[in-house]
């Protein structure tokens, strides 16, 4: 199972849910299955899917699901000891770890290669930190999402893309009705 | 310390909830005013860009946020503030030390010090520089305007307006 099959079976789990979606082909995947007012896309910024979900997490209580990638994680490494020290129970980070680059042409991470991210993640003092792979992804989501715990879940899979249109949804739109959909 | 004060009373006035921070030794004494402030929350970031994710993310949530940082940070965060702060048009009040200004010990921070202002102009910032002491009695304004025009904005504060009170 590739990347965009998990993303459309994750769908009706994260219906009304608070999804802040990582740059790229997760967000224009997120948008073509299962677009809503919820969404938060990110058109820029590799790496700040689970900071921008911290924060959100941090400042209301409806619960926020964080789709990152394992390349953008290791991009912004300094989010997990933030997360960790920083417990918000409304907060799952789903990082989608498929051993590579996706968006930019599949190269190989490190993720893929020796660096296990949730051990990485336990080490930096996250709990709740479960290791799935990709035929397990809606049932582990909707656990954590009913379990009320602040929630690390890498979800393993293989490398592979499916071409999807880019987002042409103006960035202050996108704001716009995730920010009405925040205080609905 | 006083100043210190009146800047965290700035940002409770203005109803900032949530502020990232990473340390420099000139904002010391702010950091810890922060922290004596319920009605704030703090949360110490690793990197500046990683922070102004983390204010994104308040601000939707319905927080005011703001960073602390250093302007070296400049430097590490030109794709956020392009990218998420600007792009998304989210209000953002930096409050930044500037080091490598007049007082300045350590000869490697006037490197950034000589680009910083021109980095803030190129990316269209609104910046204001604290130098004396009295200027923090602007940072009430420039906080209103920042929520009110939702752009990033930059207060740069230089040795000599925290040396001077």
């Amino acid at each position: 199972m590739i990347r965009s099959e998990i993303i459309k079976n994750l769908v009706p789990v994260l219906s009304g849910q608070l999804v802040v979606c990582n740059i790229g082909l997760p967000s224009q995947e997120m948008h073509l299955f299962g677009d809503q007012p919820s969404n938060f896309y990110m058109l820029g910024t590799m790496g700040l899917s689970s900071s921008i979900g911290l924060g959100l997490a941090l400042a209301q209580d409806k619960t926020v699901v964080a789709i990152d990638g394992d390349g953008s994680v290791l991009t912004n490494l300094g989010t997990l000891p933030t997360i960790a020290n920083n417990v918000r129970d409304n907060f799952i980070l789903l990082i989608i770890d498929n051993g590579s680059y996706g968006s930019t042409g599949d190269q190989p991470t490190y993720a893929g290669k020796k660096t296990s991210l949730a051990a990485v993640a336990s080490a930096c003092g996250c709990e709740n930190v479960i290791e799935c792979q990709a035929d397990e992804a809606v049932s582990v989501v909707e656990k954590a999402i009913a379990s009320k715990k602040m929630t690390i879940i890498i979800c393993k899979c293989i490398s592979g893309n499916i071409p999807v249109p880019v987002i042409t949804l103006d960035p202050v739109v996108i704001r716009h009705r995730f920010m009405q959909a925040v205080e609905a | 310390m006083l100043l210190d004060k009146i800047v965290i009373d700035a940002f409770e006035k203005n109803n900032i909830e949530l502020v990232t921070t990473v340390p420099c030794k000139q904002l010391s004494g702010v950091i810890a005013e922060l922290e004596t402030r319920d009605s704030m929350t703090h949360i110490p970031a690793n990197k500046e860009d990683e922070g102004m994710g983390i204010c994104a993310g308040a601000f939707m949530g319905g927080k005011r946020s703001a960073i602390i940082m250093q302007n070296t940070a400049i430097g590490v965060t030109i794709n956020t503030l392009v990218t998420l702060t600007q792009f998304y048009r989210l209000p953002l009040p930096m409050l930044i030390s500037f080091r490598g200004e007049l007082g300045e010990p350590v000869a490697c921070q006037v490197e950034m010090a000589v680009h910083t202002k021109a980095l803030l102009a190129q990316l269209g910032i609104p910046t204001y520089h604290f130098h004396n002491p009295d200027d923090v009695h602007e940072l009430d304004e420039i906080l209103k305007y920042t929520f009110m025009c939702n752009k990033p904005v930059a207060i740069l504060t230089d040795a000599s307006f925290w040396k001077g009170e």
